[in-house]
């Protein structure tokens, strides 16, 4: 393999890694606002001990988070240094202003959230956790405007062979930026509802923290039906504006291989790239062209518009766009099947529902993982699309170097995902009610490990229904 | 016009001289971690830096990001150029950050997490000192392949950076981080971990200076433009408080060591650091990267150096306030037993 195909699986590798963490931190942390202030707003107790269960695995997630993201900001540089050079001057200032208004506020005010229950007042406390999670918001704006300018790059002109920004609004605001932006946050509520509803169900289901498992639940379900259906619109106007500025992706998404009017919707098919063909299509006459031109004989352009090298590889593309849509349509069943059981009265005791919500756990990740999938190697040949070729991007690197450390990454990345998934999966087994709000208990440390800091202080067993 | 790239090369001397002190010593606390003298002492010593560890490193990525928006070229040239220990110096960042959430969760695999967070910072310092040292060395820079649109490039070798002079600054970074940590433990906590770091803090003091001193004698006789940076023109006479303070500090330091002090050693071993920056500073001075780039050449279009600049203005104050705010709400000693006593 060359150092340009390496490269890109190991920048893909590592961001698709990354994104698992972001996507469940930037809704969690926004959960945990909410359960913060219900807990001052009520007093009950199990509003504090959702947020004492969530804010480890939100700890545990948000490391995760940190240490691979600072593997891709010098990512850039080591694997993709031609991109970085010649774009750097766009790139370089929006993530400067990410980790300006976004990393140093999570940074300093996660160690108060963390640490801080017994330094800073309730109040001091609920402004730590807020300021937490706008600052997980601000990330995916400037990042999602870095990322949005190479899919619709505009307000920079080449100049002395770099991209010059010569409007700064007009490249942080490019076409893309809105909806990408909206359906990533979108995504963020739908993974992290899916996450606390899953959990919030295995504790029902094993008749744990009643109280707590049914706020939870309820505020899952409450969120799941906000946005899975935003969601979906949201879907359909990011596809029409993918159509506007990059029809080959759309053409990939779709499968359609010939520009035609009145195209149809392939339910399922076998894309064949070096034939250029489909095999095994089960399609719904011009039901593509409603969708995406919203008319029955509308055009839609087919990969043959551009030489078969100038094609993104269609296979991911295609089949990454079926599975987020097909997860999407199922969240919003999901969603409306919480919401009936919901107000029949009978979460607690519905047990298909609960079933389902435990199996739909990790779903929300696949579904962004697939949606990335469909958004960046759609982007392909191009870094930057229709200026700067995925080709000429990269480092001058020998082709060893990359394979060394690509594959170190599979087997670190490999290690710590089970790790994760071990502790966190330990701590859901240990349930929301610790014996003590001792900060170390509210981060996972074991209850045998805890000591009361001085004598007088009693260490108490809150709800020990278990 | 204002000269933008002065005051961002500013920023970053700024950023990386932050990052270096404050990274330094939680970075530090995990070198000395095999060493300590049991596992409740231990405890204590990572309790004293988790608030603070993910802030510090932060000035890291600021330094990389305004690296990258105003001096891309720079950025695109260096990095390939440093590849391994750059990947190095993550891998090593990725087990120590993790090692903070695992290690106090695991039950049977603590020893391991342990490892992995000795192992990562000793390897994260020592990284950064191989990256110190190759780039004092100098980075061979070429013009791209004609067909491209790039106008210079690393041509150098993967390997270039290994030379006995960055393993020298890399051993020397590790010392170096080793005191900052030790005389941090000092500050921060009492009794048994507290007359440790003490001890160990001298043993870092001599290995930080010894370092030190290679690189004061080696680089002026190598390289000539350090040498004619120091001692051309009689400048030397002007530069030569830097030597001497730094031979100030070191002696004020061991001194408030011997004395027992608690916060004096911790603030001179800044000092020693800072000084030790300020000389490297004057060595590279106006380059981003010796011997081919100065700073004019690499900076990034004046719209992008605006724009950082804008963004800067509005938050580094704030960002100043917040994380000193964040180390006055953790201040004073950690308590023993505040952790998780075993
Ligand atoms: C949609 C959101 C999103 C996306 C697309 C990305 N990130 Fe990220 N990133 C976050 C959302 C986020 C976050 C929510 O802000 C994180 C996750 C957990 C955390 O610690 O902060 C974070 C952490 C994080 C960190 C550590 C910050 C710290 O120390 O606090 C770095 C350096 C990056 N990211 C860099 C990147 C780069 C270079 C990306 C693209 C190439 C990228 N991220 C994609
Ligand atoms: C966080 C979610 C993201 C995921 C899951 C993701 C996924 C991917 C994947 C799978 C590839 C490889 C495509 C291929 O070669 O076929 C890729 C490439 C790339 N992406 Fe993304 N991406 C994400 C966000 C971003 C962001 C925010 C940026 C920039 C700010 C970015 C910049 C790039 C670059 C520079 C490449 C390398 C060139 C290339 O191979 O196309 N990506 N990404
Ligand atoms: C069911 C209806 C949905 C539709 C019509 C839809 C549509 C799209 C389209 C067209 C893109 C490509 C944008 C581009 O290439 O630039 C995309 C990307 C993406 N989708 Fe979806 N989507 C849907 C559901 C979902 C769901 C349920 C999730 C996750 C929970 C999700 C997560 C993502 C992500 C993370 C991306 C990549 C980032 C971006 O480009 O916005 N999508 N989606």
């Amino acid at each position: 393999m060359d150092a340009l195909l390496l490269s890109r699986i190991q920048f893909g590798f590592t961001i698709g890694f990354h994104i698992l963490f972001p996507t469940l931190t930037i809704g969690l942390a926004w959960f945990l606002v909410f359960f913060e202030s219900r807990w001052r707003r009520t007093g009950r107790d199990h509003w504090i001990e959702l947020y004492r269960f969530w804010v480890k695995i939100f700890a545990l997630t948000f490391g995760m988070g940190v240490v691979s993201g600072l593997v891709l900001s010098y990512q850039f540089g080591t694997n993709f240094s031609r991109f970085s050079e010649m774009a750097g001057p766009v790139m370089g200032p929006l993530l400067s202003a990410e980790v300006l208004s976004a990393f140093f506020v999570e940074a300093g005010f996660l160690g108060i959230m963390l640490f801080g229950w017994s330094k800073v007042g309730p109040r001091l406390h609920f402004l730590a956790t807020l300021l937490v999670a706008v600052g997980t918001t601000n990330s995916a704006f400037w990042i999602l405007s870095a990322n949005s300018f190479m899919h619709t790059p505009q307000g920079a002109e080449w100049i002395d062979g770099r991209l010059v920004p010569v409007d700064w609004w007009a490249v942080v605001f490019n076409p893309s930026f809105p909806y990408r932006l909206a359906h990533m946050l979108l995504a963020s509520a739908i993974t992290s509802a899916l996450v606390i509803a899953g959990g919030s169900a295995w504790c029902l289901h094993r008749g744990l923290y009643r109280d707590a498992g049914l706020a939870g639940i309820k505020a899952a379900i409450t969120a799941l039906a906000l946005a899975a259906p935003l969601q979906i619109a949201a879907g359909d106007l990011h596809g029409l504006n993918v159509r506007e500025h990059q029809p080959m992706k759309v053409a990939a998404m779709e499968g359609l291989w010939e520009t035609r009017h009145g195209a149809p919707l392939l339910l399922f098919a076998l894309p064949d790239q070096a034939q250029q063909k489909n095999h095994f299509a089960i399609e719904i006459p011009k039901l593509g062209s409603i969708i995406l031109a919203h008319d029955p004989d509308g055009e839609i352009l087919g990969l043959d518009e551009v030489a078969p090298a100038d094609q993104p590889p269609v296979i991911p593309v295609f089949f990454g766009f079926r599975v987020m849509v097909g997860l999407g349509l199922w969240f919003l069943l999901l969603a409306a099947l919480g919401v009936l059981t919901w107000m029949r009265g009978r979460l607690e005791r519905a047990s298909m529902l609960r079933r389902l919500l435990m199996f739909s756990t990790p779903l929300g990740f696949v579904a962004t993982l697939a949606g990335w999938i469909v958004a960046e190697t759609g982007r392909q040949p191009w870094t930057v699309h229709g200026m700067i070729r995925t080709a000429d991007s990269l480092s001058p690197v020998p082709a060893a170097s990359v394979a060394t450390s690509l594959a170190l990454f599979v087997v670190v990345y490999g290690v710590l995902l089970a790790s994760y998934l071990y502790f966190v999966l330990a701590l859901v087994r240990r349930g929301p009610a610790l014996p003590t709000d001792h900060p170390e208990a509210i981060r996972g440390a074991r209850a045998g490990e805890l000591l009361p800091a001085n004598p007088q202080e009693v260490v108490h067993t809150t709800g020990a229904r278990a | 016009m204002i000269d933008l790239s002065l005051i961002l090369a500013g920023v970053i001397v700024f950023g990386v001289g932050a990052y270096v002190i404050l990274d330094g010593f939680d970075l530090g606390v995990g070198i000395l971690f095999p060493w300590m003298p049991d596992d409740a002492a231990r405890d204590l010593a990572i309790t004293s830096i988790a608030p603070v560890w993910d802030g510090n490193e932060t000035w890291l990525i600021l330094g990389g990001a305004v690296l990258f928006a105003a001096f891309p070229l720079a950025y695109a040239v260096v990095l390939p150029a440093f590849y391994i220990p750059i990947m190095s110096l993550l891998f090593a960042l990725i087990f120590r950050g993790v090692a903070f959430e695992f290690r106090v969760k695991a039950l049977t695999s603590k020893p391991w997490w342990t490892r992995a967070f000795v192992a990562g910072s000793t390897l994260a310092a020592f990284s950064q000192g191989l990256l110190l040292g190759g780039l004092l060395e100098g980075v061979q820079v070429g013009p791209g392949e004609p067909a491209s649109k790039i106008a210079l490039q690393f041509t150098g070798g993967a390997f270039d950076w290994l030379t006995p002079f960055s393993v020298v600054v890399g051993l020397g970074v590790v010392a170096g981080y080793a005191l900052l940590g030790a005389t941090w433990l000092n500050m921060k906590t009492q009794h048994g971990l507290r007359d440790w770091s003490r001890r160990i803090a001298h043993r870092a003091l001599i290995g930080s200076l010894i370092a030190l001193a290679v690189v004061s004698i080696y680089t002026p006789l190598k390289y000539d433009w350090i040498a004619e940076r120091w001692f051309g023109e009689m400048r030397w006479l002007s530069l030569s408080p830097v030597p001497l303070m730094t031979g100030v500090v070191a002696f004020s330091l061991y001194r408030e060591l011997n004395h027992g002090s608690h916060y004096p050693p911790f603030f001179y071993a800044i000092a020693l650091f800072l000084l030790g920056y300020f000389g490297i500073g004057i060595s590279l001075w106006p380059h981003v990267v010796p011997p081919a780039l100065d700073i004019w050449e690499a900076a990034a279009p004046r719209q992008s150096q605006v724009f950082v600049l804008i963004v800067l203005a509005l938050s580094l104050p704030m960002v100043l306030i917040y994380t000193a705010y964040a180390y006055w709400v953790f201040r004073g000693k950690v308590e023993q037993g505040a952790g998780y006593a075993h």
